[in-house]
């Protein structure tokens, strides 16, 4: 350990920089943007960045849990449309089934993902790829590439739905972010999936069932992504195979990446994640508030992860 | 001239805090096939990897053929005629045999392009040398074990090599691709070229080799002719011991045969590592496994523990058959396994103390999925005490506990599980004398308590020690057991040297 590494570590006040970053980030882009973006500082600007942030939200808490057993989840964009999909073409049958269906579809598929990590020893990134390219089709399939609208239809309504002025997708993030947090920190699942994370070998001589656990790993990212999914679908009134969740997936790693995950497994953050989430939502919104051009959104989005992973490298290399 | 091919003179390596090599002479003569013997840690590798330039050495003189020499690097070292054919072959699956033997040194006409032809007639040549005759066309992932070998040889070869070093070269060979190499070998002796030849194999030693230098602990112990040293006299060369000096602290003799059998297993045979193992232990017995590194001893582990599955055989616990398909299986049968693997095996390094004791026990603390962190910190401030562990806390992360108290964690992991059976490999490698006699106690401990417990050990003198009885393996197979009276380190010694001489009869009829 050199000095360099122990200047950074307490950073303000004690608090771990490594741990606590991604809320410190937010925290100054909070500032930074109160100052200079024009009518930032108001209940609608706060209620936007809820509503916008809510994918993103979701799906890195599935990414959280994929990212520290171990393995990846590029496949939750492709997912997504595919639930979403899978959705529109059932609301015939009723809300609750439609529902039922696009979130079963979801989970099928992420059981697939995991099935074949466990089962062929793939690595993750190359599995997920198959449904990430292939999901995609399968959900341009479902309606011929075309977009299911349903304007008039009462599943609209879901998604527009709020609760003394405080849309439900901000109750449902705050389920899915306290359920995520449960699981990984007081469920035995959570403890299995960090050891198989930390080191997959011993948790499998430790009698843990691994086979199992990475399926339902890459179940449940499925089963974050179709959640979304349907949300999404209801808010904008409509179902687009084309472009629901694209770079869903880069923006959830990101999220998870900038929260403070360790991203060769082992060590979930799930706090991080909700600030890491926030930022990357942040970014999108102050550069468009700004007028700036959207391409300078992804160049910052890149600017933030690579500091991130920065940081992240000082901790491995601390604690070593 | 010298008949000497090589000169090692005086070599010595220093790791931090670790002397590797201390003052070591090595001669290999033109024409022989030389090995070089020794348990781990004994310097063998760090002595291979300086004469083919993968270290350099600290200081003393190497010679090749008179000249002398300093390999930097491994290319220096082949340029100056040492080849080395690894333990992992680098060769290229997806190539043919040709192009490997060719690859980066590809014959071109004057306009770059290759002349395949001369590529295949000259590989094919090359190993028709060798007395092989093959399809030099056929990729190499195509082609078996011993062949790829070959390969790699012939590729060796074509950089003019005078010795040809083979770390391990039969680890993953048959005994019929071993019959292949071997003949390969003899070719290369008459060629006049030296093998260097590197093997856990006792009976390969003494079948192929000419002569043996003996390493231990980073110093030369002897050098000999093969046909002048006995088997028992090599192999306490390499472990230390004289048989005579061995002052016996033998564990007192408890007779055993009223207690219940806990385990029986019969046949054990997995591919060419165990060949039918019978082994039976009763309650609250310590059993040892003795035999060198190789012999099947943790292969055996492995498949009590379900971690590996035998090709053929039974195993009964408390009288009923069982079926060990994963660890989780053996678990469930109480059966537990604490790995020589610490690092690889063992620990989770950045979970807490308290979660990697528990990791293998969370259903006992579970309900409803959610485990109950104060019987957790229960169970491990309790092993924390009992085995005095030296922790901050029973949430500090176990990476940054010593080896010692790292491994008393996992012992406390399998003993929070209570288990009837628990199976040690190598539970004292690592740590300092301290923890080890305290971990020494503990498991006298854990028998008197009924546990039954086999005990996996490459140091005799621990063997006789602690063990009620104690299991040989020889290359696979279980060549005696010895208890009582008869349990000593000398008489170890004495059934591997006849398991040894059992099987070269065998081999001979």
């Amino acid at each position: 350990m050199n000095g360099k590494t122990l200047s950074l570590k307490p950073a303000v006040n004690g608090i771990s920089f490594s741990k606590h970053g991604a809320a410190i980030i937010f925290i100054l882009l909070m500032i930074l943007n109160g100052i200079f973006t024009p009518n930032f500082a108001s209940l609608g600007m706060l209620r936007n960045l809820l509503l916008q942030v809510f994918p993103i939200m979701i799906v890195s808490m599935g990414m959280t849990i994929v990212i520290s057993s171990g393995g990846i989840d590029i496949s939750v964009g492709s997912i997504m449309a595919v639930a979403a999909a899978a959705l529109a073409k059932n609301l015939g049958i009723g809300i609750f089934p439609a529902i039922v269906i696009g979130l079963s579809i979801g989970v099928v598929f992420g059981a697939f993902n995991g099935f074949l990590i466990a089962k062929f020893k793939i690595q993750p990134m190359i599995v997920t790829l198959i449904l990430m390219v292939g999901g995609r089709g399968i959900a341009q399939q479902l309606n011929n590439g075309y977009v299911i609208s349903f304007y008039d239809h009462p599943f609209v309504e879901l998604g527009l739905y709020s609760i003394s002025g405080i849309p439900i997708q901000v109750f449902v993030m705050l389920l899915v972010i306290a359920s995520v947090f449960i699981l990984m920190y007081y469920m035995v699942l959570g403890k299995y999936i960090q050891a198989i994370g930390d080191n997959l070998r011993a948790s499998e001589l430790s009698g843990i069932k691994t086979f199992k656990i990475t399926i339902i790993i890459y179940a449940l990212s499925a089963f974050f992504a179709s959640l979304a999914a349907i949300f999404e679908t209801s808010r904008i009134c409509s179902a687009d195979p084309n472009t629901l969740g694209r770079f869903m997936e880069l923006d959830a790693i990101a999220a998870v990446a900038v929260g403070g995950t360790s991203m060769t497994g082992g060590k979930a953050n799930v706090i991080g994640t909700v600030f890491g989430a926030l930022i990357i939502q942040l970014i999108t919104i102050s550069v468009n508030m700004n007028n700036i051009n959207y391409y300078y959104s992804l160049i910052l989005k890149a600017v933030i992860i690579i500091a991130a992973m920065y940081l992240q490298q000082f901790r491995t290399k601390g604690t070593k | 001239m010298s008949d000497f091919l090589l000169k090692m003179t005086g070599v010595s390596k220093e790791f931090p805090g670790v002397k590797a090599l201390n003052n070591v002479d090595f001669y290999i003569r033109k024409g022989e096939v030389h090995s070089l013997m020794g348990e781990n840690g004994a310097g063998k590798s760090t002595l291979i990897k300086i004469l083919t330039g993968i270290y350099t050495k600290d200081s003393g003189t190497i010679e090749l053929n008179g000249r002398q020499m300093s390999p930097q690097n491994v290319l220096e070292a082949q340029a100056a005629g040492i080849s080395t054919i690894f333990q992992e072959l680098n060769l290229i699956p997806d190539l043919s045999i040709a192009e490997n033997i060719f690859l980066g040194r590809e014959p071109k006409d004057r306009f770059g392009k290759i002349q395949w032809k001369k590529i295949y007639v000259k590989s094919t040549e090359a190993l028709k040398d060798l007395g092989i005759n093959i399809d030099v066309q056929l990729k190499l992932k195509d082609i078996g074990a011993a062949i790829q070998q070959m390969v790699a040889l012939v590729r060796a070869l074509d950089i003019n090599a005078n010795l040809v070093v083979m770390d391990e070269p039969t680890s993953s060979l048959d005994d019929n691709e071993v019959k292949v190499l071997f003949k390969v070998i003899r070719n290369l002796k008459e060629r006049g070229v030296s093998v260097l030849f590197i093997s856990h194999r006792l009976s390969e030693i003494f079948e192929i080799c000419d002569r043996v230098t003996i390493l231990r602990d980073g110093k030369l112990v002897g050098e000999s002719l093969i046909r002048d040293i006995s088997h028992g006299e090599l192999i306490s060369k390499m472990i230390g011991k004289d048989s005579e000096s061995i002052v016996s602290n033998k564990k007192k003799a408890i007779d055993f045969s009223t207690k219940e059998t806990y385990l029986t297993a019969n046949g054990i045979s997995s591919g060419i590592m165990l060949k039918g193992i019978d082994l039976s232990i009763r309650k609250g017995e310590i059993v040892g496994l003795a035999g060198l590194l190789g012999s099947g001893r943790t292969e055996l582990a492995r498949v009590l523990f379900g971690d590996d599955q035998a090709a053929n055989g039974k195993i009964e616990i408390n009288g009923k058959k069982v079926s060990l398909k994963h660890p989780a299986d053996a678990i469930i049968n109480g059966v537990a396994f604490c790995s020589e693997e610490r690092k690889a095996e063992g620990i989770i390094p950045n979970m807490s103390v308290a979660d990697n004791i528990t990791l293998a026990s969370f259903s006992d603390i579970t309900r409803f999925g959610f485990f109950s962190r104060k019987k957790q910190l229960q169970i491990t401030n309790k092993y924390i005490k009992q085995l005095s562990i030296k922790t901050p806390g029973a949430n500090r992360e176990i990476k940054f506990l010593s080896g010692g108290n790292q491994q008393k964690v996992i012992l406390a992991r399998w003993l929070a599980l209570k288990p009837d059976f628990i199976i040690l490999d190598e539970p004292t490698r690592g740590i300092d004398v301290g923890a080890k006699s305290e971990i020494d106690k503990l498991i006298q401990s854990m028998a008197n308590e009924g546990i039954s417990i086999l005990l996996i050990s490459s140091e005799m003198e621990e063997l006789v020690k602690r063990c009620d009885r104690v299991a040989v393996l020889y290359e696979g197979e279980k060549v005696g057991e010895l208890q009582g009276e008869e349990l000593s380190v000398d008489a170890i010694l004495h059934t591997i040297t006849a398991g040894h001489n059992r099987k070269l009869q065998g081999a001979n009829k």
